[in-house]
């Protein structure tokens, strides 16, 4: 039952950032949905924990909000 | 060929009753004999109550309609004396494979655990269900034990009173009167009892069709004994498809059709032969036994116990046909009620015993609404992201195990725990989660057969390792012992009921669900668990 992480924790985030989007170059909308589906599901079972993952949630949904 | 479920058998024969003076009172009717009705008399009539079972039909249902029965199931068909024809005509099946558009994903054996008596799971046509059900019956009506079946009987006028109930019923002879103490209500999803109390059955409809088709094929070596289903096949696109093997040579077919269809017409033979053909193959040589095209909902009674009326099975609850859990829940609902009933109606218990029916059973179907609705969803998404997640989970598990426990197809009926049950007696912490109060027995091997045979039918101590009196009169309830050591034991005892535990007295139920444990007998706490388990404390 870990947190959330909510703090820096990648160590060369803008890496990772160029990755992500390198990752989805070329690829038409439909294409991008589906990889993003794939990526959260991967991320999701890497991190396992449901505390952290209900967390997660809820932090995403809120962040949407104005 | 005339087909088993074309027969008629329990034709109407017109009963003393309706020649009686006044109107005969019986101590209780069910109405409705399928599988659960027929369930609920068996076991009532065990526990020897006298029960009158109405039907409008005289037949066995039409077409195989239910086939995947579970384990817990069969335990309580073994425990009304009809497990064995059952599993000898069923098919057993442990593989099954998940397809993905034009590919497989994965295929899965559900490595069934060692030491119990009965397979996870036979398939096995309603019909053939139910003709056993009945074979049943007439044994024990050839003992002399009073368990009648009226085909040709409609209830169509039933009147409740504080102390029972009064029937109406319609037959070819014209309408009698019937009284009883206690009526079930076994009489499917559109149930017209419930219809006639004007009571309430909510939930949600799922706005879809599905093409159920049962064929024979005599020669069908591409067809293992396996689930299949198939997710967005070519044959079938955009929608979903499921195989499986049922005795005789018949196959369950199930392709989902949609929501804006012409049901009467994707019904008719020159529809549902291509479709066949699509799925099986051009050259496949196949004959149509049954074919149904059918919508489903998710939804329950707020309560199913109305005063003298008890509502059982697809009467009282419904699900979606993903996970076998109609028929399954509903055998486990009348496992529930019969000696409930039988303790209420001979004096030795209240009442209000009977609410422990609605916590429990309730707690039952909610669970059963919630796995089915959840596979109805992951089957059919019903929003562009439930779709994109549905395939990517697909796409996954073709890859990585991971995901593999995501793909939902239908969770397929596990035993219910009646966890928090105001039944409920002390626990032990020190003993396996599986076998805690609420649970169902757990089976394992014993010296000269399984422990589930030894089991149920009254209130039974279960001493593992542990001294108890042989016999115990609790307050009129006789409580009997069942006494096992883990000596001569494998380790599977020791495992599924000692846990860390160096000794342990189960009280187990008729039902065969755990009451109460503790490490070492007390005369004090097991009568005081008994009085509990049946509502007098």
């Amino acid at each position: 039952m870990a947190d959330l992480v909510t703090t820096p924790n990648i160590a060369g985030a803008d890496d990772f950032y160029a990755d992500l989007i390198a990752a989805h170059q070329g690829l038409t909308k439909a294409e991008s949905d589906a990889l993003n589906a794939r990526l959260i599901l991967i991320l999701a079972n890497h991190v396992g924990d449901r505390t952290a993952l209900a967390q997660a949630i809820v932090a995403a949904k809120n962040a949407g909000r104005n | 060929m005339s087909r088993i479920f074309e027969t008629p058998l329990y034709p109407y024969a017109r009963s003393p009753d309706q020649d009686a003076k006044g109107p005969v009172r019986r101590p209780v009717a069910v109405v409705g004999a399928g599988p659960v009705g027929l369930a609920a008399a068996i076991d009532l009539v065990q526990h020897g109550v006298p029960v009158v079972v109405l039907d409008e039909n005289d037949k066995v249902s039409w077409g195989s309609r239910a086939i995947c029965f579970a384990k817990r199931p069969l335990e309580i068909l073994d425990r009304l004396g009809c497990g064995d024809p059952m599993v000898d005509k069923g098919v057993v099946w442990n593989q099954g494979k998940v397809f993905f558009r034009d590919r497989q994903v994965y295929a899965f054996d559900l490595l069934p655990e060692s030491g119990h008596k009965r397979p996870a799971f036979i398939n096995l046509q309603q019909y053939h269900f139910e003709k056993f059900l009945v074979d049943r019956v007439r044994a024990l009506q050839a003992e002399g034990r009073p368990i009648e079946l009226r085909g040709g009987s409609k209830v169509v006028v039933i009147r409740r009173q504080d102390d029972g109930v009064q029937l109406t019923v319609d037959t070819p002879d014209g309408p009698y009167r019937l009284d009883c103490d206690w009526l079930i209500a076994c009489d499917g999803a559109g149930s017209p009892i419930r219809t006639m109390l004007g009571l309430d059955f909510v939930g949600r409809i799922f706005e879809d069709n599905f093409l159920i088709a049962d064929v024979v094929m005599e020669d069908s070596p591409d067809f293992p004994v396996e689930r299949r289903f198939w997710f967005d096949p070519p044959f079938n696109p955009g929608q979903s498809a499921l195989l499986h093997k049922q005795p005789d040579h018949v196959w369950r077919i199930d392709l989902q059709l949609g929501w804006d269809i012409d049901k009467r017409e994707e019904a008719k033979p020159e529809k549902v032969i291509p479709r066949l053909k699509a799925f099986l193959g051009e050259d496949a040589k196949f004959e149509i036994e049954w074919i149904s095209i059918y919508t489903f909902q998710c939804r329950r009674m707020p309560k199913f116990r109305h005063g003298r009326v008890i509502f059982a099975g697809d009467a009282a609850h419904q699900v979606s046909p993903f996970g076998a859990r109609g028929a399954n829940s509903g055998l486990q609902d009348t496992d529930n009620l019969a000696w409930k009933l039988a303790l209420v109606l001979s004096g030795r218990a209240p009442d209000s015993l009977l609410d422990s029916y609605d916590a429990e059973r309730i707690h039952g179907a909610d669970e059963n609404i919630l796995n089915s609705t959840r596979s109805t969803d992951f089957i059919t998404p019903k929003s562009e992201a439930s779709r994109l997640f549905r395939d990517a989970v697909l796409d996954l598990s073709e890859h990585f195990p991971a995901f593999r426990p995501m793909v939902n197809s239908g969770r397929l009926s596990v035993p219910c725990t009646y966890d928090g049950s105001p039944l409920n007696g002390p626990d032990h912490p020190a003993m396996p989660a599986r076998t805690r109060p609420g649970a169902p027995a757990v089976d394992a091997p014993i010296p000269g057969g399984w422990l589930i045979d030894r089991l149920g039918g009254g209130f039974q101590l279960l001493t593992v390792d542990a001294d108890a009196p042989d016999r115990l009169d609790a307050d009129g309830i006789p409580v009997t012992r069942l006494a096992l050591s883990t000596a001569a034991d494998d380790g599977l005892l020791a495992e599924r009921w000692l846990g860390a535990a160096r000794s342990a007295v189960y009280l187990i139920r008729p039902d065969q669900h755990v009451a109460a444990r503790w490490e070492r007998y007390d005369e004090g706490e097991v009568l005081a668990a008994v009085a509990k388990a049946t509502g007098r404390a």
